[in-house]
């Protein structure tokens, strides 16, 4: 039984590892920073949280259950808000998102009409871009 | 499972030197200060796990808040006050330098190999002071941790030294920079209209955290890692993220100025007041075993303890828990006075 | 033996957010690497520790998890604002 919570536990441990190591690539290949926080705060707190919960089991009911779930919480409660707060300045600071290769400008994002926005007719019969 | 995790502390030595390395080399060459700073933090997380993977653990837990923690937000502080652009320098300049380093480094790796193995019981560190500490740290001490024991009691008089020297980085700092904000300076305008409610819910609910982990790592010093110098520090991010989040004139207004100052002097008082007691019982100077008259230790109850045996080490008990306040009350302080002193100071127009 | 596996991976993740941190061509991507690395190093001690049975280290975990975001709010601050000292007000009416 005690072996067999071991090898559940250390196969939590490794999803939680791979999870991380995803986020990892993720925070390499993607293009921009707004997707590279994404990638690194999901898989952070989803890969915390399975490699804490893989030792809780290994380790049993003890003391040191408590101090991962305390490990778990503090990582739960900092990791979005620092996200947060990382996207929060960027984007503040006028850092504007890039969707593939389409540079989003600060006007776009306000509010006008961009490149890929759909053309209708307005009454006057002219085409025009709606914002 | 233990041939496994020497292999594995083998690999993972060789891991965290090549990451050192490449960290090591990126700081020096890194265009910006922020980045360069970073990149320091991470050089000194990565030496934490080192020291861990070492077994060091008061070691590495001082490294990791000390070196990534604190030392950052300093040195941030620190360049605020700069105005620095890119320097070009000759090449040439670098070859003396060099030169030097490459000179001395090669003779410390050259006596390195002269080292004992790591861990070798009969090496010199290991076989007659350090064996002694070991073996009579049950009798004449009774704390489990035993680098608390040689921190606190047998290397006492080195701990007060270290104590003062903090206490002075801090009288420093407040002397080149002053004690806090300009009183004829007006505090900055709050950041409107940036939406930061999600941090200031969760510094709301750090901070009394952060605070009450910090006293923990202190009485949990004498069992396991820590002790007053970490949770010194631990203490000092506290209020350094209410000042981050809030404002340092809401920080100033909870913790005055002066009172701070205060308290890092009072710290400092305490632990050499301990000692002074010691000697005034007719012991030595920070001799614990005379820190009560005999009359006092008399009517302690020798079950407070929950251990008979060891009613005579009430000295060294109460020794200990003083000097780490102490401690404590030191560190905390002076980090705190020197955070006001960086971050205190009017910078630029935003 | 598991728990090795999940340290190489956890030290392969980390040298990609060492590289993201020398190159990100962005301040803020080198702040994200170095959230995402401290949080990595936080498992990281919590394996390790359990690795080599001692899992006393458990108290190094938590404190770095609370002091990271201590420091990334510090250097996302520092490079927004330019100043340590400002607080971080209520959030205007209607922007």
């Amino acid at each position: 039984m005690v072996d067999a919570l071991h090898l559940i536990g250390g196969g939590l441990v490794v999803a939680g590892t791979l999870l991380t190591l995803l986020g990892g690539v993720g925070v390499l290949r993607f293009p921009d920073v707004y997707t590279r926080i994404h990638a690194a705060s999901l898989t952070d707190t989803g890969g915390a949280t399975l490699v804490l919960l893989g030792l809780a089991l290994i380790s049993g009911l003890t003391l040191e259950t408590l101090k991962l779930g305390f490990v778990w919480m503090f990582v739960m409660l900092t990791t979005p808000a620092a996200a947060n707060a990382l996207a929060n300045a960027a984007f503040s600071a006028g850092h504007t998102p890039r969707i593939g290769a389409f540079q989003i400008t600060k006007g776009v994002a306000a509010g006008e009409a961009g490149p890929d926005t759909p053309r209708r007719e307005t009454s006057d019969g002219n085409k025009s871009a709606a914002p | 499972m233990s041939e496994i995790a020497l292999q594995v502390n083998f690999a993972l030595n060789i891991a965290l030197l090549l990451m050192l390395i490449a960290v090591g080399v990126a700081i020096a060459r890194m265009r910006s200060l922020l980045a360069a700073i970073l990149l320091m933090g991470v050089y000194s997380l990565v030496s934490a796990v080192w020291l861990i993977v070492m077994d060091a653990a008061d070691v590495a837990f001082t490294e990791a808040v000390v070196g990534a923690g604190i030392s950052t937000i300093v040195l941030l502080g620190a360049i605020l006050l700069v105005r620095a652009g890119p320097v070009r320098h000759n090449w040439r300049m670098t070859i003396a330098p060099a030169v030097l380093v490459l000179g001395v480094g090669g003779l410390l790796v050259y006596a390195m190999t002269g080292l004992p193995e790591f861990g070798d019981p009969a090496s010199p560190a290991n076989a007659y002071v350090g064996r002694n500490y070991l073996i009579q740290t049950p009798d004449e001490i009774g704390v489990p941790n035993v680098v608390t024991a040689v921190l606190a009691s047998y290397r006492g008089f080195d701990t007060l030294g270290e104590t003062v020297v903090v206490f002075a980085a801090g009288i420093g700092v407040a002397l080149m920079l002053g004690f806090g904000p300009r009183s004829s300076l007006p505090p900055l305008p709050a950041a409107m209209g940036d939406h930061h409610v999600v941090l200031r819910v969760t510094a709301r609910l750090l901070i009394p955290l952060i605070a009450l982990f910090a006293f923990y790592v202190q009485f949990h010093g004498d069992l396991g890692a820590g002790g007053g110098f970490q949770a010194g520090v631990i203490l000092a991010v506290a209020p350094i993220l209410h000042a981050l989040v809030f404002g340092l004139h809401e920080t100033i207004a909870a913790l005055p100025v002066r009172a701070v100052r205060s308290i890092a002097t009072l710290g400092v008082l305490l632990f050499a007041g301990v000692g002074v007691i010691c000697m005034i019982n007719g012991g030595g100077f920070l001799d614990y075993d005379h820190l009560f008259p005999p009359g006092v230790e008399a009517i302690i109850p020798p079950g407070l303890l929950g251990d008979p045996d060891h009613a005579h080490q009430w000295g060294q008990h109460f020794g200990i828990f003083f000097i780490e306040l102490g401690v404590l009350l030191t560190v905390a302080a002076t980090m705190v006075t020197i955070f006001y002193g960086f971050a205190g100071r009017a910078v630029e127009e935003p | 033996m598991l728990l090795a596996a999940g340290i190489a991976g956890l030290v392969v993740a980390m040298t990609m957010m060492i590289w993201r941190a020398i190159v990100g061509p962005s301040q803020y991507d080198r702040m994200l690497a170095a959230n995402s690395f401290g949080t990595k190093i936080v498992l990281l001690i919590a394996v390790i520790g359990y690795l080599s049975g001692r899992p006393a280290f458990l108290d190094i975990a938590i404190v770095y998890a609370l002091i990271n975001f201590v420091t990334t709010i510090a250097f996302m601050k520092f490079f927004r604002y330019r100043t340590l000292s400002r607080s971080l007000g209520p959030e205007a009416r209607n922007g």
